[in-house]
């Protein structure tokens, strides 16, 4: 066994051990797209989420990268039940709340709540900071009113504010305040699970680091879940032990951080890391060497067939095109939908997912090959998975 | 395209149809009776109740099912068919039996019949709308045109003391009533100073195109004047909003002069809320502009509502509700057409 | 750096004042910096810093408004802020041109990207309609739009967002400027999409020979494009140089702060970030003495008040010629690589620390 494996095992025990908080399975979210005509009958569907399955333990986080359009915002969304979903389940602290009511949600919105990306427009410019921090333990009632006052105060002085400026506005305070000001009122509710949406990218690069600084501090003492929603990838990585990648309404790789980001199996995943500018790249001078990806992201109203990645993919073939990849568990916190997975440069030439799903090597069905192996789909990890070097499904 | 359009229009439809039932059951709500206007000085119980049957209107205190609700309902329903096929006066089939040489008919659309005027509403509405489409257009031309270019001009000059006048004005005229501004023209203008002759209303068959735009100088002035100022007032923040867009910064930054700058780029983004509320102003005069018609005694629509209103004429004020109604809607489409022509953001696929 | 003279871009002492009711708040405070043909310079700093103010005055787009500059702007010889309005307009698009972070905002959402571009060509080129209509298309097809002949005609918002950024350069290049000002071109773009217009700058850059001058908060984007740097705060410049030297042994804490306060894609994610505290200093009333002083973790290293009292000069570096900082710090190199990069990434901090006792030892050798 080679050391990469060694760490691989030790990073998947921190995974696999604690309790999931949320286990999301098959979730989708179609918006329908009206047609001009008289009746306005629904055309089509932006297949904004399509099937996505993931899990975050208690005290965890999980990262959600992807580029605009890929559904990691939608995602968020749907875990706040801002949106209702199309399909799937969102199993929170042991009960689906896809299927809530408006009503049934009240209790849940104390245990879920979200950070937003611009602090300019999510706080209401009209109330002062503490009726907005103070807003959700009314409204929850949670604690006597003459005791909102120093819970606001209390929350101000963890997120590093001035437990005085209670009374301020909105306005009288710079960027970094009010995101912090946005947490806090996060926080107010004492949630297990945070879902935090692109929570630095409109802050300067001198601020961001003292509000992930403080994120990461809030996490360790209070032990709150976190889904972080980012697409800056080394903010994410920096952040959560364990990331997913998304691209076009799907999960095409989720692993932990060290997998993910040393050894992507996705040309996806890679192309994406290729692409980062780095600071390093001074001592060398000039560009650092990088997949390019041609053309844009396809429609979502349209996604092409098979594996929604193939049309820019460099390693595309027939079956890409034929059979969508399964998201297969390829180590023990690793999994990939691809159907050559491997490290850059090292893809395999023939797909290694024929076997499982009943098809020849160019994508058409084949009866030679057998019927198609049940695979699990669900979220989190088996301890069974596919090893890649034997092509077969192994275990631990 | 079409398709939206034919269904703004069917939209707007159930609206007409919606404010003509509200009309008539708020009529009834009164506890005047219509009737008894419409029976005229010498009247006695029984020729109120024959003009009460001529024209439909509902019994009186026969509950407020019969009278409030039900009545005016029917009447309602007898006056929608009257518009899509047309009908014939009395209302009252026994009346038109016993009387058939003074049966009037009313073509569709037919919009009712004013047993006060003894006309049908059509004829008199198609009397007064030239009237008062000849002064809303005349001002609608007045207040855009000189409304856009002084607002530009305050835009231009920010802050400098051309800026502060023309805003200053432009409050001070806004701040005057209409009716202020009407007689004041009408009395020292054309009256005490006899700058011009006291206007009145000249048909273009008649008097020519020059005759009757000239008469209606005063008239368009008084009207353009209010919605001038707030016209100044828009344009003026839309040119200032849009002189700070990114697009704006790009066109300086090519090279391109400071006029076509303010013209191509700053205004031509700045006019397109301004065509919107032009659209919908011009249609809001186009019921009738009650005061400036007043005033000059310009017989138009405004005029006609008043005088309706105050002969509890409901087949008139009917009519007019409806065509004021219906400028508005269809204005509102139009606005709407020509902002996908404006704006290619906005033509849909 | 070379003389100012031989210099493309020659900028002097340039200061950019804009007059308000609570006073004047001094946005670019006595900027200099030379830039060469065929080279890229990297404006780094945040909101606030005086870097966008800076670019839009070399392309005179203060002239008009209430703002105060002075100073010199030579390109090629010619000082730009003593031409006159209508030879400044002439000048912009056709010597230096720009482009802008958000390119669907920045372009007219109801003119066709094709009308645009030929807008920016007839302005400086009396050429006919169809004439500037062909070269639009060849600029397209020149900046990577598929069916340029087509797209031509479309509307910004029909096009993708890497795509408007395209038409945007192809704007800003159609007249074959000899500068180029890009003020955070990539910053609204996803990272596979900032790739390709980085490529097709330097590309671009290759081919025409200019000289771009990237505004970026993207210290990653400046490593990558970037021949020299100049880091500003407040409005001044505190550290200038070779990309590489600032890069790799910066002299100036805020610099540092930037570095540190950054995660990598590849660092050791056990360690923390280090932040700047505070927040970004008011231009109305910048701090005595050094305009950093409030927020630097260094300020006890410096004997007496020198911080909170002298403001730095702009000095030579360690380095030797190239590199210029503002700071009293006597030895950054040594807290550099003992105290800051250890914090943030310990295994540049050992490779840092060797290469100094290496030059130490040669310099005693030497003796």
């Amino acid at each position: 066994m080679t050391t990469d494996e060694l760490t691989d095992r030790g990073a998947g025990s921190a995974l696999t051990e604690a309790k999931p908080i949320l286990r999301v399975e098959d979730l989708k979210m179609y918006f329908p797209v009206k047609s001009s005509g008289l009746m306005r009958r629904t055309i089509g569907h932006v297949q904004a989420v399509d099937g996505v399955s993931f899990q975050v333990n208690a005290g965890a986080s999980l990262g959600l990268v992807g580029e605009s359009g890929c559904g990691k915002s939608t995602t968020g969304r749907l875990i706040t039940r801002l949106y209702k979903p199309t399909g799937g389940s969102i199993d929170f602290d042991g009960r689906d709340i896809a299927k809530l009511s408006e009503n049934d949600l009240h209790p849940l919105r104390r245990d879920v709540q979200m950070i937003f990306q611009d602090p300019y427009t999510s706080l209401n410019p009209r109330h002062t900071v503490g009726s907005i921090i103070g807003a959700p333990l009314a409204i929850h009632k949670v604690v006597p009113k003459n005791k909102i006052l120093s819970r606001v105060q209390e929350l101000l002085e963890v997120v590093g504010l001035n437990p005085e400026h209670y009374n301020r506005y909105p306005h009288e305070f710079s960027g970094g305040q009010r995101q912090r000001i946005g947490i806090a009122r996060a926080l107010t509710l004492q949630p297990k699970l945070l879902v935090a949406d692109e929570p630095v990218s409109a802050l300067d690069v001198s601020i961001q680091a003292q509000v992930i600084n403080l994120l990461q501090d809030l996490q360790k003492e209070f032990g709150i879940a976190f889904l972080f929603i980012a697409h800056d990838l080394a903010v994410v990585r920096h952040f959560c032990p364990e990331i997913a990648v998304m691209y076009l309404g799907k999960i095409v790789e989720i692993a932990d951080r060290d997998t993910l980001y040393q050894r992507p199996h996705h040309p996806y995943t890679q192309a994406l890391l290729s692409a980062v500018p780095d600071v390093k790249q001074a001592k060398v001078g000039g560009r650092r060497e990088r997949i390019r990806l041609e053309g844009d992201v396809p429609s979502p109203i349209n996604p092409p067939s098979g594996c929604r990645f193939r049309t820019r993919c460099p390693i595309a073939q027939d079956i890409c095109a034929r059979v969508e990849p399964p998201l297969l568990q390829v180590g023990p916190t690793h999994k990939v939908a691809c159907h050559f997975p491997g490290e850059m440069g090292k893809h395999p030439e023939k797909p290694i997912t024929p076997r499982l799903l009943g098809v020849d090597d160019s994508g058409s069905a084949d009866l030679a090959a057998g019927p198609a192996t049940e695979l699990p789909t669900g979220p989190g990890y088996s301890d069974t998975w596919f090893d890649l070097k034997n092509n077969t499904m192994g275990k631990a | 395209m079409l398709a939206y359009v034919i269904r703004r229009i069917f939209i707007g439809v159930i609206m007409l149809l919606v404010m003509s039932l509200v009309t008539f059951v708020l009529f009834f709500a009164s506890p005047v009776d219509p009737a008894q206007f419409a029976c005229g000085k010498n009247c006695s119980p029984e020729l109120r109740e024959q003009a009460r049957k001529s024209l439909g209107y509902p019994p009186r205190n026969q509950g407020v099912w019969e009278s409030n609700i039900k009545g005016p309902a029917n009447m309602w329903a007898d006056f929608t068919k009257g518009i899509v096929a047309g009908r014939d006066f009395p209302a009252d089939k026994e009346m038109r039996e016993a009387a058939p040489q003074n049966v009037v008919h009313c073509s569709a659309p037919c919009l009712g019949y004013s047993q006060y005027s003894v006309k049908t509403v059509n004829t008199m509405v198609s009397a007064a709308f030239p009237i008062t489409f000849s002064i809303a257009l005349a001002a609608v031309i007045l207040w855009v045109l000189f409304g856009v270019l002084i607002g530009v001009l305050a835009a231009v000059t920010k802050g400098s003391f051309i800026d502060r006048g023309i805003v200053g004005l432009s409050l001070f005229a806004y701040a005057f009533p209409a009716f202020f501004i009407g007689t004041f023209l009408l009395r020292y203008v054309a009256i005490k100073w006899g700058l011009v002759s006291v206007p009145s209303y000249t048909p273009i068959a008649s008097g020519g195109p020059a005759k009757w735009a000239f008469n209606l100088m005063l008239p368009a002035i008084t009207l353009a004047l209010l919605y001038m100022a707030s016209y100044v007032r828009m344009t003026r923040a839309f040119v200032l909003e849009s002189l700070t867009e990114d697009y704006v910064r790009t066109a300086r930054a090519k090279g391109v002069s400071g006029r076509v700058v303010l013209f191509k780029h700053a205004l031509r983004a700045a006019l397109t809320p301004l065509v919107t509320m032009a659209g919908l102003d011009f249609a809001s005069v186009l019921g009738g502009a009650i005061i400036t018609e007043s005033i000059f005694n310009f017989n138009g629509l405004g005029k006609l509502a008043v005088s309706a209103n105050n002969n509890y004429d409901l087949p008139v004020m009917i009519g007019i509700v409806l065509m004021a109604g219906a400028f508005v809607i269809l204005a509102n489409i139009i606005v709407d057409i020509l902002y996908a022509f404006i704006d290619p953001r906005v033509r849909v696929g | 750096m070379s003389t100012a003279t031989s210099s493309f871009l020659s900028v002097r002492d340039l200061k950019v004042h804009f007059p308000t009711a609570d006073g004047i708040v001094k946005a670019t405070d006595g900027l200099s910096f030379d830039l060469e043909k065929g080279k890229t310079l990297g404006i780094v700093g945040e909101s606030g810093s005086g870097k966008s103010v800076s670019s839009s005055a070399i392309l005179g787009l203060h002239r008009g408004s209430s703002a105060q500059i002075s100073g010199e702007i030579l390109l090629d010889g010619v000082d730009l802020l003593q031409v006159s309005d209508e030879e400044m307009r002439r000048r912009r698009g056709l010597d230096v041109s720009m482009i802008f972070q958000d390119p669907l905002s920045a372009m007219h959402p109801y003119y066709t990207v094709g009308n645009q571009l030929m807008e920016a060509y007839r302005v400086h080129n009396n050429v006919s309609k169809k004439a500037a209509r062909v070269r639009a298309i060849e600029m397209l097809e020149r900046v990577g739009i598929p069916q340029p002949d087509r797209r031509v005609d479309d509307y910004p918002h029909q096009f993708s967002g890497g795509m408007r950024q395209r038409a945007m350069i192809a704007m800003g290049l159609i007249n074959n400027p000899g500068l180029l000002i890009a003020d955070e071109p990539t910053t609204a773009l996803d990272v596979t999409v900032q790739a390709q217009i980085l490529d097709l700058l330097q590309d671009l850059q290759r081919e025409f020979d200019s000289a771009i001058i990237i505004i970026t908060h993207d210290l990653g984007v400046v490593a990558e494009m970037a021949d020299d740097v100049l880091v500003m705060y407040a409005g001044k410049a505190v550290e200038y140089g070779p990309t590489k030297d600032i890069l790799v042994r910066p002299e100036m804490p805020y610099t540092w702060g930037l570095l540190s306060s950054v995660p990598d894609v590849a660092a050791d994610t056990s360690s923390k970030l280090v932040p700047i505290p505070g927040n970004p200093p008011s231009l109305l009333n910048p701090p005595t003495g050094c305009a950093f002083h409030p927020r630097c973790p260094h300020v006890a290293k410096v004997p007496g008040d020198l911080c909170r009292t002298v403001q730095p000069d702009l000095v030579t570096g360690r380095q030797g010629l190239g590199h210029l900082k503002r700071c009293h710090l006597a030895d950054p190199d040594t807290v550099y690589a003992n105290e800051v990069l250890p914090e943030f990434d310990p295994v540049l901090a050992d490779e840092l620390a060797d290469e100094l006792t290496a030059a130490d030892s040669n310099e005693k050798g030497l003796q």
